[in-house]
């Protein structure tokens, strides 16, 4: 019977084929992309037949062709049905192939070919996307700032949207507090960036075709020396993709293993498929590349100092945050924000959704207080107490209020009894047993610049109410004070104060309202780090759940070395270098130090680059400049939508296409386990399907489809595809993988474009971060991927660390500060490396520059490019013609140097200028002046004082020096400058 | 017939840009035949934000307000358009991009600021509460849609409905003066156009340091355009005190702090603006 169904599939395999393509465009369109033919048989030779592929037609013919293209055999006729069937079930292909059950030969491409005919068929008739009647369609996609209704006419976009939710959509939650009820708004909101996509997609900077340097020649002169400064030409795909294969067969040949570098951001545009997590590493893997050690930027304090009081590793360092949203909207009578400015930074990717509920805490009467530099958004926004402080200096501050809670008697001293250890020696330092100086808040007034008597004040107001503390970006950590070189010992600071005050009790957690919405925290849909279709389970989340549960192919890096990328130019440039492992897995996982190279294995000379960014987000980025021009990187190839940035640095361009040009699949806001359950800071769960709204732009293809046409010529590419799954499939596989098909079919997912998961009953309450600890019951809080042996007794008993117990004086840092007295684990005030103190430099740049996460832009994705977010005032200012990055500063500071609103000025200290327009403000605290981190744009004109960039990369000037000896972490908020009226006269634009 | 309006509640507002941005999606790129020509993608700010920063030191205030064209039921560049410009039945005003062609006067004929001119079609250009998607059902304009605080609202409502919120939710317009009779009311506007004076109240304690001081009493008096105005105030936990609602114009004030405990400060000066006195010590 089985022999039969085999022979009548396929007998009629061509009339299917053909008949689809008569009906469906994209199946004709590839059916004419290749003449090939396709042997398809049982190995026992039983049933053979073998198609003839010509000029948009195909043909069956009974028996064997040894000569075809491609030849599919299988074992058994059960493993032939069950591969061949539509939609089939993965887990028996993948069996099938890993254990040659099946089995693909001939020529690459042929079997890749018939693999995408193949899923075409089966996906050719899925409807997508909405009829609007007015001769638009209405389609879905996916951005770093939240969902969109994408408007498409004549395969144009004609606008973009923010989703409103209808009664088909599921309910939204209700809160109740103080005798009143609270209900989200039911929109997926965005933030600005993702409205401003329009503009991004048909940017004049957008590269159409490939490009190479002009006098860049691969058998000749490469010119390495010229690369930033010379020009391009266009060039076909077809030698694009020789020039990059063979620079990729002659790295291995001629160098060896580490040769290749991939060389990635740590954002992308959004989509499990497309992700840099996910099919960049699929492909670096097979290739075999030097891989880029990323350390966890924006979490610097928390990973290198906080988690060592209090363990979380797996998170990262940061505090969790589930159900603080209701708990601080029932039980907190105060907020104090210290650096943190959600209006800003929404978060991560968190659209406007926080807006709304911080209005909610002040309607409820909740008292704020905001302790930063810079007077911010969300001062602004809620009004409160500001208590501007001189940068870097916080934990100086956080030290005088503990001083004076231990003074006043102002602490939970039976949850520090109960819960820590180490506060006696911990209390000895803040009273001056141990050093003779009591950390008075006089102590701490010359240096912070904020009055004894406002320290004295907020000590009693935090100590005698219920305070949340909304540290960092999120509430719960990231960003801000953390990223300099007290970092560490501000969010150390940070947690130790919630320790003092009851971590956990009602109304004492962390927060700023930003996460921790009642959403079900149960419903499975992967985030991006969660490894989507890379099938590494070393390098990303994949092994947690996703593995597992969408059955593909592992992949492997062949090559152990690694570059920290913060570390990069002087590994090109000396030849090595060395950094510290990002390591979740244990609190000691930071400490081992890695070398570049590795011994025994090549030096990089060929770089992958995959977009832009470096310049204007990575610290002291003008060491950048002289690492890509270093002649011993022989090949930079770099894969990008827009021109922009250190693109100009490569040798050749492909062009990469936007996520409204291919097809992906993602929820909102979810990044996986950088932080877990990110998607809490929404107020409705919504996973979105990514429609190819348009067709790619020009000559432009996506990622995975140029990383399949490179491993096709390289053989690979049936195994990168899994025998030709399109970007389609693999999204359905995804959404196969997760709890989706519970509640929504593929077909009705697809064609409407997105699905809001369910909150919880209201009779299912979420339970509280650290309510737990604070009562002494086992872990009640998702742990995201339990390790026992992060437990002193037993799992889920005591927070991760050695004691179990909250540690004042972490028990890890002791092991180490020997190595690294500038990380001791007793937390004193050492001041900054690069401020105040620093006399010498200080004399010269007297000015401390804060560059924070921008609310207009994602990093860089949005800023230039003639994107509309250019217009934004706040974002950049329009001078004479050019749209200049703005720098904030005070009216004083102005005035001493005679400048007045919107004044060009040249930002430079040692490491370079950088060309601004000055925003002169009440806002600033003096002496401290503010810009956003992440220009796009990297301009670089001679000036009659030398060189300085134009387009807005403040991280020229940021220090390059890690936090410590061992504290591997950035630290772009300590870093001097001058600023100087500029004349406006270019000499030169390089 | 029922009339569009616009309500922006300023104390929402977190200048998060997303009108400013949805005006420019949905325009630039776009001809709306009979509604609007393309904006050019650069330079024209059919909605805008202004920011009112007040005060100084630690003491200060931010208002953001979205600005846009104002829809004015008496509007003078209707009237100084010879039919270029018209009002429809529902509230919205319309620049007909045919019959304006050319009449870049009419630029000049908002005092509002909320015409602009598009160099490259030669028309002028205003918001048009987005008519041409009104007139499409759909049920708010896209900066509306876009806004993620409720900080802007559209309603269509009778003049009597529209009469009731402007009192119930003691809505403003910008610019009253000018009798436009504008379309696109405020509300929490205040703090744009008043002044406050503020202070902080200290005491040395029994160690000789300085502390600030909860529940002085606060009396200032302000002398304005030769009217004077009197008013209260008391310390909050930071020892802080502001008064608010203060003349823009400026002039004298004088202050009077007491505290049962701690003693009397007094202080008198100029204003110019709003303004923050730093820190009394009572003796």
């Amino acid at each position: 019977m089985k022999i039969l169904a085999l022979k009548a599939i396929l007998n009629a395999l061509p009339l299917v084929i053909n008949q689809m393509a008569k009906k469906h465009e994209s199946v004709r369109k590839h059916l004419h992309g290749k003449n090939v033919t396709v042997e398809i048989g049982l190995r026992d030779g039983r049933v053979t037949r073998h198609f003839i592929f010509r000029g948009g037609k195909v043909v069956g013919r009974p028996g064997p062709e040894a000569n075809a293209d491609a030849h599919l055999m299988f074992k058994s006729v059960d493993t032939a049905l069950a591969v061949m069937r539509p939609n089939p079930d993965y887990a028996v292909v993948l069996d099938a192939l890993k254990n040659f059950k099946a089995t693909a030969s001939g020529r690459d491409d042929s079997i890749v070919w018939f693999g995408q005919l193949m899923n075409l068929v089966a996906s050719s008739s899925w409807k997508f996307g909405a009829l609007m009647g007015d001769g638009t369609t209405r389609y879905t996609n996916l951005t770093n700032g939240g969902p969109l209704y994408v408007y498409v006419r004549d395969g144009k976009i004609v606008r973009t949207t923010p989703i409103d939710l209808d009664d088909s959509d599921a309910p939204s939650w209700t809160l109740h507090a103080r005798g009143r009820s609270f209900t989200p708004v039911r929109k997926a909101t965005v933030n600005v960036h993702a409205l401003s996509l329009k503009s991004n997609v048909y940017s004049e900077k957008r590269i159409l075709y490939p490009m190479k340097r002009v006098d860049f020649d691969p058998n000749g002169e490469r010119n390495t020396h010229t690369r930033g400064k010379s020009g391009y030409v266009r060039i076909s795909w077809d030698e694009a993709l020789t020039i990059v294969t063979d620079e990729i067969r002659r790295m291995r040949s001629q160098h060896g293993n580490g040769a290749i570098a991939v060389f990635h951001p740590a954002h992308h545009q959004w989509g499990n498929v497309n992700y840099w997590l996910s099919a960049l590493t699929r492909f670096a893997n097979i290739i075999g590349t030097t891989k880029m050690g990323m350390s966890p930027i924006s979490w610097e304090g928390w990973y290198w100092g906080a988690q060592h009081h209090f363990g979380n590793n797996l998170r990262v360092g940061l505090p969790g945050f589930y159900g603080t949203l209701e708990d601080c909207l029932q039980e907190a009578e105060k907020i104090v924000f210290w650096s943190s400015d959600p209006e800003s930074t929404s978060g991560v990717y968190g659209g406007g959704e926080g807006t709304q509920r911080r209005l909610w805490a002040k309607e409820l009467g909740i008292d704020f207080v905001h302790i930063d530099p810079h007077f911010n958004k969300t001062a602004q926004l809620l009004g409160g107490k500001w208590i501007p402080i001189k940068a870097g200096t916080d934990a100086a501050l956080a030290i005088a209020i503990m001083y004076q809670w231990v003074q006043e008697g102002l602490y939970d001293k039976e949850y520090v009894e109960q819960n820590t250890t180490g506060f006696g020696e911990w209390r000895d330092y803040l009273l001056g047993v141990t050093d003779g100086v009591p950390k008075t808040p006089e102590w701490q007034e010359a240096e912070t610049g904020v009055p004894a008597r406002d320290v004295r004040s907020l000590a009693r107001v935090w100590g005698k109410h219920r305070t949340y503390l909304a540290a960092g970006g999120m509430g719960a950590g990231l960003g801000g004070a953390c990223r300099g070189a007290t970092g560490a010992q501000w969010a150390r600071c940070m947690v130790q104060m919630m320790a003092m005050q009851g971590w956990g009790k009602p109304g004492v957690n962390f927060g700023n309202l930003q996460f921790g919405v009642p959403m079900d925290y149960n419903f499975y849909f992967p985030g991006y780090s969660e490894g989507g279709i890379s099938g590494d389970v070393v390098n990303t989340g994949s092994a947690v759940n996703n593995y597992t549960r969408m059955p593909h192919a592992l992949t492997m890096n062949t090559c152990k070395q690694i570059i920290p990328r913060q570390h990069f130019p002087e590994g090109i440039i000396n030849g090595h270098c060395s950094g510290h492992l990002w390591d979740g897995f244990s609190l000691e996982g930071q400490f081992p130090k890695y070398e570049y190279p590795l011994p025994g294995y090549s030096r990089i000379h060929m770089l992958y680059r995959y977009g832009g960014s470096s310049l204007g987000t990575v610290s002291n980025s003008s060491r950048y400049i002289e690492a890509y021009r270093h002649p011993s990187i022989e090949f930079v190839v770099n894969q990008s939508i827009w021109m922009e940035n250190e693109v100009q640095f490569a040798d050749v361009i492909l062009p990469a296409c936007t996520s409204f040009e291919r097809w992906d699949i993602a929820e909102s806001a979810a990044s996986g386990g950088y932080i877990a359950h990110s998607s809490s800071q929404l107020n409705h769960r919504v996973v979105v399907m990514q429609h190819r709204c348009i067709e790619p732009l020009g000559e432009s293809k996506s990622d995975y489809q140029i990383f399949l046409d490179i491993l096709t010529r390289l053989g690979a590419g049936a195994l990168f595809s899994e025998g030709g799954c399109d970007e389609l499939t693999w999204c359905k596989r995804i959404f196969d993988s997760s709890d989706l098909p519970r509640l929504v079919s593929w077909k009705d997912f697809l064609k409407k474009g997105y699905h809001v998961i369910p909150p919880d009953p209201s009779t299912i309450k979420t339970p509280v971060e650290m309510r737990w600890f604070a009562e002494g019951r086992a872990k009640d809080t998702p742990e995201m991927n339990p390790l026992p042996g992060q437990y002193p007794d037993q799992l889920g008993r005591g927070l991760g660390t050695p004691s179990g117990k909250f540690e004042f004086i972490p028990s890890t840092l002791r092991r180490i500060e020997a190595d690294d007295p500038d990380r001791p684990a007793l937390n004193k005030y050492i001041p900054s490396w690069e401020g105040p103190h620093s006399t010498q430099t200080f004399a010269k740049y007297s000015l401390q520059l804060i560059t924070s996460h921008p609310p207009y832009s994602f990093h860089t994705f949005g800023d230039g490019k003639s994107s509309f977010v250019n217009e934004i005032r706040g974002h950049r200012a329009l001078v004479d013609g050019h749209y200049y990055w703005i720098l904030c500063m005070c009216r004083g500071d102005a005035e001493r140097r005679g400048l007045k609103q919107n004044d060009l000025v040249r930002v430079f200290n040692d490491r370079g200028a950088v060309i601004c327009a000055v925003d002169v403000s009440s806002l600033l605290t003096p002496g401290v002046v503010k810009a956003f981190e992440s220009s796009a744009v990297y301009d670089e004109i001679q000036t009659s004082e030398g060189p300085a960039d134009r387009g807005g990369c403040l991280n020229l000037l940021t220090p390059s020096r890690v936090m410590s000896k061992t504290a591997d972490g950035i630290a772009p908020n300590s870093c001097l400058v001058e600023v100087k009226k500029w004349d406006g006269v270019v000499l030169e634009v390089a | 017939m029922k009339k569009w309006m616009m309500i922006v509640d300023v104390a929402k507002c977190n200048n998060c840009q997303n009108c400013v941005m949805a005006a420019k999606d949905e325009y630039v790129g776009n001809d709306f035949p009979g509604y609007s020509v393309a904006q050019p993608s650069k330079g024209h700010e059919w909605i805008t934000v202004d920011r009112h920063i007040r005060g100084d030191g630690s003491m200060v205030d931010v208002t953001y307000v979205p600005r846009m064209c104002n829809h004015c039921d008496n509007a003078p560049c209707v009237a100084a358009s010879g039919g270029a410009i018209s009002k429809r039945e529902d509230g919205i005003v319309l620049i007909d991009p045919a019959k304006s062609k050319g009449r870049r006067d009419l630029v000049n004929a908002c005092p509002y600021g909320a015409i602009w001119w598009n160099d490259e079609r030669q028309v002028p250009q205003h918001w048009t509460f987005d008519a041409h998607l009104i007139d499409g059902g759909w049920k708010e304009p896209r900066c509306v849609q876009a806004c993620p605080s409720g900080a802007l609202r559209s309603e269509r409502v009778s003049d009597s409905e529209a009469e009731a919120l402007v009192r119930d939710e003691r809505l403003r317009v910008l610019k009253p003066e000018l009798g436009a009779r504008p379309r696109v009311y405020y509300k929490n506007l205040e703090v744009t156009d008043a002044c406050f004076i503020g202070g902080n109240v200290s005491a040395r304690n029994s160690t000789g340091f300085s502390d600030n001081v909860e529940g002085a009493w606060v009396q200032l008096s302000i002398e304005s355009n030769g009217v004077t105005h009197t008013a209260q105030a008391t310390t909050d936990v930071f020892g802080d005190f502001k008064i608010d609602g203060l003349p823009t114009q400026g002039g004298r004030y004088a202050l009077e702090i007491r505290h049962d405990r701690y003693g009397i400060a007094r202080a008198s000066g100029k204003y110019a603006d709003s303004i923050y006195l730093g820190s009394f010590e009572l003796r």
